[in-house]
């Protein structure tokens, strides 16, 4: 290996750490504020590659009609809880959210060609139908279960998983799809050459990064977000909706997951199950900040995409095998700095 | 064992399949087989101990590609082979189980998914086991020259070994080993306390449920004939999990049911639903999925509990066998120093629960620690019992120090406790909680549990757990759901669980609380007659009627600091002790 193979590997594995790292961040925080492990994050990644990439083959994405489906149930649930609360005001509201957001972006799908609009619209148009999903799965299948333990989520996240993979299969069949990069710039950085995409990924990482730490140390959202994760009773008595807390989280987890997928659709090929694998690197990388520590989370996923960029040079084959088996040594590093065993709650 | 009607109509009908059902069911029933095999492994994991695996599949690949391998390049005997496959397998298990489960519940799953991960990307890519398109030409069973080499013959084969793994699992939680592992589920905490090693139960379970696994793919490999990776990925792992949730996770014949349910659904729905989509692809895990978040959300005890009830079943048993009582540990002789506390502290942060309190228990007392709330009384009993040791400062016991010790360890010496919020397994019944507490004084291991052949033991623990229940005044509830009693006498049940155990020292936390009248007098008189046995008892208690007729001394605590020690009717006079209770009169 050479210097320049060796800085070209750096670049990738910075790369795919900057998107671990998103994802990462996005983990800890579901976690941290519902204690769901968010195994379906990886669904979104794909779901947000893959709606872009037939938004721009002209093609109706699936999820647009997922998205109707989940709104439909939504309402329909909630106004059964509306009305057997006896608090029929909630229904306009509830109708507004659930039926009439998503029937206008159908509506904006029929009218106004989202293939022909410019680059950044149609990246906005497939996170309007990506992201709502988020909330709309917290009220579905997580809210119901929301005192439930750690690991009666842990299976429901996996039940989720199968079932939105199975349906990003119907909605986008096996073939994979690759978008065209945001830029075609390239940048010639001393011996390597840097291409537009990769400054794209880096700085929508660092600036989504420095978003989320503004919105949690100065906005009110934030801040009660904080407050749930601490404390979900204390932060109850204070006011703060722990279902509000639980649909905010899963909206920013899903914002982060579909923007990620957009990110890295033009470097690799996006398949309807790519996500998963993609999330679980994620997953490496908060374990190894024991899915509590952003900072520490981001410093793992570039750990775990500089890991996987030179194991794939030197042993292709068994990239995953190594980047999976990383976990081992940081559980052993956790389990001896620990003395006793945690009492679930 | 007399096995119920139910059953024996189960048993009769699986006996004559093979000679009534077309291939195609056999098939089917076979991979039933298989599937129960690992589920009920889960069953032990996820439903009796609390914990989970994502990764049993790879524990089944292991078993198929040991065999697999070890038969066609090196011509081994498959049964020779098995035996390599359960050590493989035992190997990574106590690796993987000591790695993750000291940490908090969730770290297993997730070890299980990355390893589950790993392995199914190894066997696709290591040569020497075929790659991708695996291995072929694994060579049928034999038993004793009956050759099994079509589904039919090996139809009995799969179904002896799940019964066989059936009828051990039964037997298992029906034991000593078996109550330990049950108690998982009420927290680490309460079964330490019992003297139960909780890491080593939770790793002898999951190393139990990677062996199901293991045997299931070894038998897997020899009723294919070959293996590749596809069925040990993480996926398939996911849908035994679902079997066993499906089914009911804390039932043994769950399993069954669970494996049958979704294998046969499978089957139904991977021919229906492509026609529904009008196209190909895995939609049945769309179905799969939602039904498993439905049966968690609404009935997440699975299948099994509804459909018992369907089913008339027998009454469970109710008659205790004759038994030798236990042996009984030497009480030090009345007078003797117990406890000695030494300027302990217990630090929360910045908060100070206890600041250098000493006090001393003798052999053949009742001392009785008493204070207003948030004194730190129970901060002392979890200081002393080992659940959360102390800042600084010393605790010794009959003489050695314990401070350091964990608290199954302090449990083993002779000191035995009751909880202030009451800690019991209120699924299990009276007698078993109670027997739960006798835990050291047993010593038969798993596999003399999973076989019975430590009844002698067992009945000789069930007795002593009875003459503890009708000596505390509950003989009336002995099969009764430990749930079901009301709280004071459940708390009577703690105290029954602790002198299960042959304590020389009792800590109670505050056990009249709850009680009536009449039933606070038979307590004062069982204590009394512990007193009399040389016992020492450490005694936190509101009651001061009860506290001052019974105790032979007392301390008094406020704000964590020991303010007053000595007689009670001194103690009640002190003038300390009275501005603590009653506020200070203002001068």
């Amino acid at each position: 290996m050479d210097l320049q193979i060796a800085l070209l590997l750096g670049q990738d594995g910075v790369v795919n750490g900057a998107i671990y790292a998103l994802l990462a961040l996005a983990l800890v925080l579901v976690y941290a504020v519902t204690r769901v492990i968010f195994i379906p994050q990886g669904e979104f990644v794909a779901y947000g590659a893959l709606t872009l990439a037939a938004i721009q083959a002209g093609k109706t994405p699936g999820t647009l009609w997922l998205l109707l489906g989940a709104g439909v149930a939504v309402a329909l649930v909630d106004a059964f809880v509306a009305l057997r609360d006896s608090r029929p005001r909630r229904l306009a509201r509830i109708a507004l959210w659930n039926l009439a957001l998503p029937l206008a972006v159908v509506g904006m799908a029929r009218w106004l060609e989202p293939a022909r609009l410019p680059l950044v619209a149609q990246v906005a148009f497939a996170l309007a139908i990506v992201v709502p999903l988020g909330p709309m799965l917290y009220r579905l299948v997580y809210q119901p279960l929301a005192e439930a333990s750690v690991l009666v989520l842990l299976i429901v996240s996996m039940a989720a998983h199968l079932a939105l993979v199975g349906l990003g299969l119907f909605f986008f069949g096996a073939e994979g799809s690759r978008t065209p990069p945001f830029s075609d710039a390239r940048i010639e950085l001393g011996a390597v050459a840097v291409n537009g995409q990769t400054l794209w990924v880096l700085g929508a990482s660092v600036v989504l990064i420095a978003a989320l730490y503004r919105f949690f140390g100065r906005s009110l959202y934030g801040k009660a977000l904080r407050a749930t994760a601490l404390n979900r009773v204390g932060a109850r008595l204070m006011g703060i909706s722990t279902t509000m807390a639980g649909k905010l989280s899963f909206t920013v987890a899903a914002g982060i997951g579909a923007f990620s997928g957009i990110l890295i659709a033009p470097i690799t090929t996006v398949y309807y199950d790519t996500g998963f694998l993609i999330g679980l690197k994620g997953f490496v990388a908060a374990i190894i900040a024991g899915l509590a520590s952003y900072p520490a989370a981001a410093a793992g996923a570039i750990l775990v995409g500089l890991l996987e960029a030179f194991s794939s040079f030197w042993a292709s084959a068994f990239k995953e095998v190594i980047v999976f088996t990383l976990i081992i040594p940081v559980l052993l590093f956790r389990s001896l700095t620990s003395r006793h065993a945690e009492e679930e709650e | 064992m007399r096995p119920g009607l139910p059953l024996l109509a189960f048993l009769s009908v699986l006996a004559a399949a093979p000679a009534l059902l077309p291939d195609f069911y056999i098939t089917l029933l076979n991979y039933v087989g298989l599937y129960s095999i690992v589920a009920l492994g889960l069953v032990l994991l996820t439903g009796v101990g609390g914990l989970t695996s994502f990764g049993q599949a790879a524990f089944v690949g292991l078993g198929a590609y040991a065999t697999g391998y070890l038969t066609t390049a090196h011509a081994m005997s498959p049964w020779l082979a098995l035996l390599v496959g359960l050590a493989v397998t035992a190997a990574v298990a106590v690796v993987l189980g000591f790695l993750t489960l000291r940490l908090s519940g969730h770290y297993l799953p997730l070890g299980t998914i990355a390893w589950g991960i790993s392995l199914y990307y190894l066997f696709g890519n290591l040569e020497f086991l075929g790659g991708h398109a695996g291995l072929t030409g694994i060579p049928s069973l034999e038993f004793f020259g009956w050759k099994l080499d079509d589904g039919r013959s090996f139809y009995y084969l799969t179904w002896a070994t799940l019964l066989g793994a059936v009828l051990a699992t039964r037997n298992l939680l029906d034991s000593r080993e078996g109550r330990a592992m049950r108690a998982l589920k009420g927290g680490a905490l309460m079964a330490e306390a019992m003297g139960v090693d909780t890491p080593r139960t939770k790793i002898v379970i999951f190393l139990i449920a990677a062996l199901y696994a293991c045997i299931s793919g070894w038998l897997y490999a020899h009723l294919q004939r070959f293996v590749n990776p596809t069925p040990f990925g993480l996926h398939i792992g996911i849908e035994y999990l679902f079997m066993t949730v499906l089914g009911g996770a804390g039932h043994v014949w769950g399993a069954l049911v669970g494996a049958g349910v979704i294998t046969v659904l499978k089957q139904w729905l991977q021919d229906i639903l492509p026609k529904i989509f009008g196209q190909s692809g895995n939609f049945e895990v769309i179905f799969f999925g939602v039904l498993l978040i439905l049966v968690l959300q609404r009935a997440r005890d699975g299948l099994w509990p509804w459909l018992k009830r369907l089913v008339p079943g027998r009454a469970a048993r109710r008659v205790l066998p004759e038994a030798d009582p236990l042996p009984r540990r030497s009480m030090p002789s009345a007078g003797t120093v117990l406890l000695e506390v030494k300027n302990a502290r217990k630090q929360f942060g910045g908060l100070v629960a206890n600041n250098d309190v000493s006090l001393n228990v003798i052999a053949g007392e009742v001392m009785a620690l008493i204070g207003p709330n948030g004194a730190g009384k129970s901060t002392m009993f979890n200081c002393i019992s080992g659940v959360d040791p102390v800042t600084r400062g010393e605790i010794h016991f009959l003489g050695q120090r314990i401070d350091d010790l964990e608290s199954r360890q302090i449990a083993r010496r002779g000191v035995n406790r009751t909880f202030q919020h009451v800690r019991l397994l209120p699924t299990m019944s009276v007698l078993e909680n109670v027997a739960l507490g006798a835990h050291l004084r047993g010593h038969k291991g798993v596999l003399p549990a999973a076989f019975h052949w430590e009844r002698v033991e067992e009945a000789r623990l069930l007795a002593e757990a009875k003459r503890q229940i009708d000596r505390v005044g509950l003989g009336d509830r002995l099969f009764d759901e430990a749930g079901s009693l009301p709280l004071g006498q459940q708390r009577l049940l703690e105290i029954a669980r602790a002198l299960a155990a042959d304590p020389c020292l009792l800590l109670l936390d505050e056990p009249a609380a709850g009680l009536r009248y009449q039933e606070k007098q038979e307590l004062a008189g069982l204590l009394r007659r512990l007193r009399g046995e040389g016992m020492g008892i450490l005694l936190v208690e509101h009651d001061m009627d009860f506290v001052m007729g019974l105790a032979d001394r007392v301390v008094v605590m406020e704000f964590g600091e020991k303010i007053a020690e000595g007689l009670p009717e001194v103690v009640q006079k002190d003038p300390v002790v009275l501005e603590a209770y009653l506020g200070g009169v203002e001068g």
